[in-house]
């Protein structure tokens, strides 16, 4: 379960806010979707979670502890992460990358190998093939589905996601997506995935937390938000998907 | 074969050993000191600007002045130590200034994952940016070991053996070999130490892309078997050789390298373990016998006077010598006795320039002065005796050149001065036919030749008995024929060693 109570946070010491008074909840096993335009706040909210940031105030309290109170390496640990950079390490093989926290975590050589291949299967680049590539060998998909394997690989129950999917076709997209769900539904994650693709948050998300200049706007489930936006703006980012279906559909028409 | 290239080549083993261990030893130290430093300083801005600062400080004087300063701060020690420390000193600005680049440079989006999965600060270094930054360090310290390996050529004249001793002993002595010899090997060790860090470097980015072909494995057995090599060669050096009794040693020049292995032979003929340390600096080979590294060599009366005693008067050739043994005596060191030559200054002319001139002494210069050239070594002009000469002639040159020896004479030869600082036993003031001017008002010094010894070595009867043995041996005219041998003929130490042998009247 994660808790943000009241928090801002201030890059310049209170002239602007990234994030201003948010409070949200976010159940066990709850898939929380974060979406807003660029530069509403969404990765700052994301990295306060895991204390990449710190808030300026208020608190954040993750399986009911402040996140203050804990060793900062032992709680990044313990919370998968994708990175909205990716951020492989480029000296370091794919199979590397993707063993990293188990390695920090301390787990047997044999324990850590048997993960790496799991997870590596789960985003479909296979050990053998991919294994001892660099990362520079890979697509950029591909570099990004080996960072949802590397977040996924210590078995984390709390997973965060910064555009994890953004760099996708929209095939594999999709099938990516499915794979995902069905690894949170089966292994209760908790996670919260920032996207700026309101289809993938429909289609995913138990609830969708709308942001706008460091505020949240609104948050529900997306039936919910489609049918009682409480602002303008909710409104219009919930229907695109629904827009673009009919424009699509008007297209064909014209044909 | 020549005879004078198998002589140089016999002493490449010794050379390239002392080269290898100081370039080696310089450059690990470099290393160790100069990573932490980049590291400190990429963390900390504060730290950064000065430290930068400093190093590159360091780089911009003169490699003699920084061998000098260490000799001077060690207490006028010489040999690997001064040496060693002048030139980590050296190598550490293309290390620090490349750690700290390209630690800077290696992506925030890296480091910030390296944070986000839960790495601590230690590991992010250690494990991250260290080895991204690595091609960059690297290639800061193989233009550190290039520079290195050049510069070591100077520690020769602070006493540490090195490939300089080729190149100054050749320059000096005119010897295009050993200048030749003593250039390639420095150049070859320089190219073949950078490259074995590159094919290191090369090994360990292709230790991730596990292709390990058979190919590679071969390169790798060779990578760390030339390694192994040079690393053993160098620390063979540091394995303690049979302690010589004795060190003698000499100052850059023909002169100095045939009074040093004459020296040398008579200490060897009656059984005495002699290491040599040759063309070292006047004032470190001064120093180097006050505190006794070295034990014995030739020094000259006008040189004590004008330099250590820094007088500034010119009581005579008696008045000099009597005020130099007594000093000597304050400072520990043991005036052994005159050889018989001496090499003073004297103002030299082509003998033809001075005939149509009308001149046969410095006074003849006196009204002419204004519109001829001069050219000298590179001391004369910046000495006091040229300062008392001007004075009590009160005369001054139109130009006056500095160069180095050799091109003195050519210059003077070839008519490109009029005259010249000569020294009066040089071969070449015969062979270019120069004329020595008289010098009436007693302006320039009288350099009598002495040995001078250690305390310690002077202790001993035996090593007195045969060196006072050489005492008054040497006239003048037999040593300027031995200096003409190497000088003006071409021909080896050795050669002109065996002459001045023939020639000396020993008592
Ligand atoms: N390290 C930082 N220092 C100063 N300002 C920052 C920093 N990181 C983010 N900001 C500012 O905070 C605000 C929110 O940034 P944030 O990265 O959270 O946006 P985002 O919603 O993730 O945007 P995007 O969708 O483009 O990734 C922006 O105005 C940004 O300029
Ligand atoms: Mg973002």
């Amino acid at each position: 379960m994660i808790e943000l109570k009241n928090v801002q946070k201030s890059y310049d010491g209170g002239a602007t806010l990234a994030v201003a008074d948010t409070s949200l909840t976010i159940e066990r096993g709850e898939f929380l979707g974060l979406i807003g335009a660029s530069g509403c706040g969404k990765t700052t909210t994301l990295k306060m979670i895991n204390r990449l940031e710190e808030p300026s105030s208020g608190e954040i309290l993750v399986n009911n502890c402040n996140v203050i109170d804990q060793n900062p390496e032992q709680l990044r640990r313990n919370i998968g992460y994708v990175f909205q950079g990716i951020g492989l390490f480029p000296h370091r093989t794919v199979a590397e990358n993707v063993a990293a926290v188990p390695q920090l975590l301390q787990w047997s050589a044999g324990d850590i190998h048997a993960r790496c291949e799991e997870c590596m299967e789960m985003v479909g680049l296979p050990f053998d093939e991919y294994g001892e590539r660099s990362p520079s060998q890979l697509s950029g998909g591909q570099q990004q589905r080996i960072g949802v394997a590397r977040a996924l690989a210590a078995r984390p129950e709390v997973v965060l996601m910064d555009e994890p999917f953004g760099a996708l076709d929209p095939i594999t997209r999709s099938e990516l997506q499915e794979e995902f769900k069905s690894i949170q539904q089966n292994m209760a994650l908790t996670v919260v995935m920032v996207t700026h693709d309101m289809t993938e948050a429909l289609l995913l998300a138990d609830r969708i937390a709308v942001m706008r200049e460091g505020v949240v706007l609104q948050i529900g489930t997306p039936k919910e938000l489609l049918n009682n936006p409480s602002h303008d703006y909710v409104r219009d980012i919930v229907a695109m998907p629904r827009r673009r279906a009919q424009r699509l559909e008007e297209l064909m028409r014209n044909e | 074969m020549s005879d004078n290239l198998r002589e140089q080549l016999l002493l490449l083993p010794a050379y390239f050993q002392g080269h290898l261990l100081l370039t080696l030893a310089a450059i690990s130290m470099g290393v160790l000191i100069s990573v932490p430093l980049g590291v400190w300083a990429e963390q900390s801005a504060r730290v950064k600007r000065p430290l930068l600062a400093v190093v590159s400080i360091i780089q911009t004087f003169p490699s003699l002045v920084i061998l000098a300063l260490v000799v001077a701060l060690l207490g006028g020690r010489i040999g690997f130590l001064p040496a060693f420390i002048a030139l980590t000193l050296y190598s550490m600005l293309p290390i620090v200034r490349n750690t700290v680049t390209g630690l800077e440079s290696v992506s925030a989006s890296v480091i910030d994952a390296a944070k986000g999965i839960g790495m601590s600060p230690n590991q992010i270094l250690r494990e991250v940016k260290l080895p991204l930054a690595m091609p960059v360090i690297v290639a800061g310290i193989r233009t550190a070991m290039v520079w290195t390996v050049g510069l070591a050529t100077l520690s020769t004249l602070v006493g540490a053996t090195s490939f300089g001793n080729y190149i100054f002993t050749g320059l000096q002595t005119r010897n295009l070999v050993a200048v030749t010899v003593g250039s390639l090997a420095s150049a070859s060790l320089a190219v073949g130490l950078d490259s074995l860090v590159a094919s290191m470097q090369w090994l360990l980015e292709k230790r991730s892309e596990a292709v390990d072909s058979a190919r590679l494995k071969r390169i790798r057995i060779s990578v760390y078997g030339v390694t192994a090599i040079i690393v053993s060669l160098a620390l063979y050096g540091l394995i303690p050789k049979p302690r010589a009794d004795f060190v003698v040693a000499g100052k850059p020049f023909t002169e100095q390298y045939i009074m040093a292995g004459l020296l040398t032979q008579e200490l060897e003929e009656a059984g005495f373990n002699v290491e040599q340390r040759l063309g070292m600096g006047s004032a470190v080979v001064y120093e180097a016998i006050r505190n006794g590294t070295v034990d014995v060599y030739v020094e000259y009366t006008g040189m004590v006077w004008a330099n250590f005693m820094s007088r500034e008067s010119n009581p005579g050739r008696e008045g000099i010598r009597s005020g130099v043994v007594e000093f000597l005596e304050e400072q520990n060191v043991t005036t052994v006795g005159f050889t018989g030559f001496r090499n003073r200054y004297a103002l030299a002319m082509r003998r033809d320039r001075a005939r149509e001139l009308g001149v046969t002494s410095i006074e003849d210069l006196i009204p002419i002065a204004a519109e001829l050239s001069a050219g000298s070594d590179l001391e004369f002009f910046g000495r006091t005796e040229w300062f008392r000469l001007r004075d009590l002639y009160n005369m001054d040159f139109a130009d006056k050149l500095t160069f180095d020896v050799s091109l003195m004479y050519t210059a003077v030869a070839g008519r490109q001065v009029d005259v010249i600082s000569a020294y009066t036993t040089d071969g070449r003031v015969a062979a270019y036919d120069l004329l020595l001017l008289d010098d009436p008002r007693n302006a320039l010094l009288a350099y009598d030749a002495m040995i001078l010894a250690s305390t310690n070595a002077a202790a001993q009867p035996e090593f007195m008995r045969i060196l006072e043995a050489l005492v008054d041996s040497i006239p003048d005219a037999a040593m300027r024929q031995a200096n003409r041998l190497v000088d003006v003929d071409g021909e080896s130490i050795t050669v002109a060693l065996e002459y001045l042998r023939g020639e000396m009247t020993k008592n």
